[in-house]
């Protein structure tokens, strides 16, 4: 029998703010970090993303690595984990390749193991992984995490998702001309592309909370993973492999869609992603359960925003509030779904966080509050 | 479940179920992968548009499934956990450099180690799961414990997996189909097995 998993602790480094707390506060004000950013070393000109304006590398961390100490460090305030017993991993797409932008492709942590081992080093975890998948690495690495706490390989995971703006990010989603001039619109008719963003977040989890003196409330229930086995670099003209991720998460949580109260989308604001999820949640049966977007509050994170998303959406959970998708105004989507358009009071239960990537890929995982 | 093939490529040589299928030692790692491409002649133009690490992923994955077919499969059944060193970077540099005059978008959309897994999926049309993992070296107590859980899905018959490395000349390739049912190699699927069918 699997062990439940449960979430014990998180935290998130963001224009909005330097913990869970302080970023939930700001979304409930409709505070978005995205703005008109004048960056010479990322961009010739100004656009439009949600940067860290403090963020600066120190003579022995780069930009990535401040971002992630400070996430993992927020996270682990409460207790300290058992090193033999825990696994540390990393999502990320990019980790330090601002360091090409900086001439420097010998730099000691361009490879993504070797930052993991440096981060985990630096708290004293003995295991680390990195999970790089594209846009669904951070929704991906909870699902792992989870499958290595039931079957007893670990008792506790510390899921970090982090990435950073950098020239060779932002120059490649301009090349593939997928950079929203304006503020980004989430499934709505006028949307023109992705802003991007930079945070870091993380989760533990535990399948031992009681060891932590912890009493939780949120579980982590069913996950899927798919391939649209389509394009590399376009979503699935049908939304059906979406859909069958969603599926495989309500089956294995041995939920309906009706049980799902509320859905934490990926919604980056292209017009073919938010097309494909449309079909993927009218496919899945969840064309009437209340969805949200984040982007627009954080930009598109990569790494990162399946991790704060996650997070975000458990604190809407834990205290029952619906957050709207900021950038959202007139529907543009073909299929009907329930688009969050205003800040709503609702009791909650469970929610669903879905993601999608290049590379074709799809996750989705079940989150339950548990009333003690 | 049980390991029913393997290939391999390393040093500019392909080998199945451990025997040599393919060698090209005189000519720059371009071209080996290019008349791999010739000797397989597995007809799919879109081989010339992959970068180094999708052509290794698309001519290891060609040779692995030779007489193991996934066809009998449904696209969903059939899961990828590939895993490697260097990500992306052999691309990320290019791309760094050719953004100097211009971004190349066919290069940038490279840049993500998982892009191999696209590429492998859409050719033999598998819908099932997929994980990339970055490791320092070929972890096979990672590969063994996770596709183990992959395979333990009750919707999971199948599951390609093994390693996809590449920077600059250097290139490392193994990969092994495992599935529920005993067939071809039928070898075990523990951490010491692939050690030994790694070397």
């Amino acid at each position: 029998m699997a062990r439940a998993v449960w979430s014990v602790a998180d935290s998130i480094v963001s224009p909005l703010g330097a913990t869970s707390e302080e970023n939930y506060h700001a979304i409930r004000q409709g505070i978005s970090g995205v703005k008109s950013v004048t960056n010479t070393s990322w961009n010739d000109k100004p656009f439009m993303a949600s940067a860290m304006d403090t963020l600066v590398p120190t003579d022995e961390r780069t930009r990535f690595e401040e971002i992630s100490i400070k996430a993992v460090e927020a996270a682990l305030k409460k207790f300290t984990l058992p090193a033999d017993k825990t696994i540390f991993i990393l999502s990320t797409t990019k980790g330090n390749i601002d360091q090409l932008d900086h001439e420097n492709p010998n730099h000691p942590r361009i490879h993504l193991h070797e930052v993991a081992e440096y981060l985990g080093g630096i708290f004293g975890f003995k295991r680390n992984i990195v999970v790089s998948n594209a846009c669904i690495s951070g929704v991906l690495a909870l699902i792992i995490a989870k499958r290595f706490l039931e079957n007893g390989q670990y008792d506790h995971a510390v899921i970090l998702g982090a990435d950073v703006l950098s020239r060779f990010v932002v120059s490649g989603f301009q090349s593939l001309q997928a950079i929203s001039p304006a503020h980004c619109k989430p499934f709505d008719a006028n949307r023109t592309g992705i802003n991007l963003g930079e945070a870091a977040g993380v989760m533990v989890l535990s399948a031992d909370p009681a060891s932590l003196g912890i009493t939780p409330v949120i579980r982590l229930l069913g996950s899927g993973v798919s391939n649209d086995a389509n394009h590399i670099s376009g979503p699935s003209r049908t939304g059906e492999e979406l859909a069958s991720a969603i599926s495989h998460a309500l089956q294995a949580s041995q939920l309906t869609p009706a049980d799902i109260d509320f859905v934490s989308a990926h919604g980056t604001a292209t017009i073919y992603n938010d097309e494909m999820e449309a079909k993927a949640f009218n496919y899945a049966g969840l064309s009437t359960i209340p969805l949200n977007s984040l982007k627009g509050y954080y930009g598109h994170t990569l790494g990162a925003a399946g991790v704060i998303e996650t997070v975000i959406t458990m604190y809407g959970l834990l205290r029952n509030e619906l957050i709207p998708t900021r950038g959202f105004d007139t529907f543009g989507v073909p299929k009907e779904i329930n688009v969050c358009s205003a800040f709503q009071s609702k009791p909650l239960r469970r929610i669903l966080k879905t993601a999608s990537g290049f590379g074709g890929c799809n996750a989705a995982l079940v989150v339950e509050k548990v009333n003690q | 479940m049980f390991i029913s093939a393997t290939s391999k490529i390393r040093k500019q040589a392909i080998y199945h179920q451990g025997t040599l299928a393919f060698e090209n030692t005189s000519v720059s790692l371009d071209d080996f992968l290019t008349g791999a491409y010739d000797y397989l002649s597995p007809e799919y133009p879109k081989f010339y548009k992959m970068d180094r690490l999708a052509k290794l992923g698309f001519l290891a994955t060609e040779v692995l499934l030779r007489d193991a077919s996934i066809k009998q499969y449904a696209p969903e059944a059939v899961s990828l956990v590939l895993s490697n060193a260097h990500a992306s970077l052999d691309t990320d540099v290019r791309y760094h450099e050719a953004a100097k005059t211009s971004s190349s978008p066919a290069l940038f959309v490279y840049t993500l180690p998982n892009i191999v897994s696209g590429e492998i999926c859409i050719r033999h049309k598998i819908k099932g799961e997929n994980t990339f993992f970055v490791s320092p070296s070929f972890d096979a107590g990672l590969l063994e414990a996770y596709v183990n859980q992959v395979m333990q899905q009750p919707s999971v018959q199948a599951c390609i997996a093994g390693w996809i490395d590449v920077m600059d000349s250097h290139h490392d390739v193994f990969l092994y189909l495992i599935e529920k049912e005993k067939r071809g190699i039928a070898l075990p699927h523990t951490a010491e097995e692939l050690t030994k069918l790694y070397r």
